[in-house]
């Protein structure tokens, strides 16, 4: 998961334009709070997207979903290695 | 000033227009260089994931992509949005489309679970107006709310579950 999260903040560094230094962000961190607008978190599923040769299903779009770099990395971990039973 | 308190409380709801007849407005702004951005890194996973084909032909030029109008209908997509209020998962985008009337006018065409949302909340019919200036695209969407327990069921701007389609042509 760590390599994950490092890619997924490598994204949001790039595609999120937050009004402060995304670099310092906390896993946990609340993106919306620090100022990730709606289009924003747009840009970057769908760099993640692209990141990771994945496609973010309907159920996925969600706030909290974005909410911070360990829940998309959380999110992000489950499209790349679905269970099983899926 | 009386002194009381102003604080988050019950939620408030305009009067009703006539027995369980409300009207719901959504507004959203957009800046139009974020979109251009937008274009230009994602490029057709940008377009094709969040417009339907019919919006992307309302929003090329001669030179490509028209930022603007793009943009503006993001920002309608957004306003409706806010109109529905949906509970936590959000209806994918290409959902609520932005349909060019012939007199140039836009309007709205909800698919998939954005109609099954506007049908749950009782939103029948939905007028949009798009605007962009210096830099910004707003778009303002206002819907008229019937009561789901006592409305009428007609709703001209939804097309009925069967009708998603993964883009809409025309």
């Amino acid at each position: 998961m760590d390599e994950i999260n490092e890619r997924v903040r490598a994204v949001v560094v790039a595609h999120a334009r937050l009004p402060v230094e995304a670099a310092g962000l906390g896993d946990d961190d609340d993106l919306f709070a620090a100022g990730m607008t709606s289009h924003a978190s747009v840009n970057v599923m769908l760099a993640l997207e692209e990141a990771f040769d994945v496609e973010f299903p309907n159920a996925a779009l969600r706030k909290s979903t974005f909410q911070s770099i360990a829940a998309m990395a959380h999110a992000v971990d489950v499209l790349v290695e679905p269970s099983p039973s899926a | 000033m009386s002194g009381e308190a102003v604080g988050v409380g019950a939620m408030v709801e305009p009067p009703a227009l006539a027995d369980g007849l409300t009207v719901r407005v959504g507004v959203d702004l957009m800046a139009i260089d974020d979109v251009r951005d937008a274009v230009d890194r994602l490029g057709e996973r940008y377009l094709t994931r969040l417009f339907t084909r019919h919006e992307q032909a309302c929003c090329q030029g001669p030179d490509g992509v028209v930022a603007e109008s793009l943009a503006a209908r993001f920002a309608a997509k957004e306003a409706v949005l806010k109109l529905l209020r949906p509970p936590e998962v959000r209806p994918h985008w290409r959902d609520i489309e932005v349909r060019r009337n012939a007199d140039g006018s836009c309007g709205v065409r909800l698919h998939g679970d954005a109609a099954d949302l506007a049908a749950e909340r009782g939103v029948t019919h939905i007028g949009l107006s798009l605007s962009h200036e210096a830099g910004l695209a707003v778009a303002v969407a206002a819907g008229t709310c019937w009561d789901p327990e006592a409305g009428p069921p007609s709703s001209p701007c939804h097309d009925r579950r069967g009708d998603r389609t993964e883009d809409h042509h025309g």
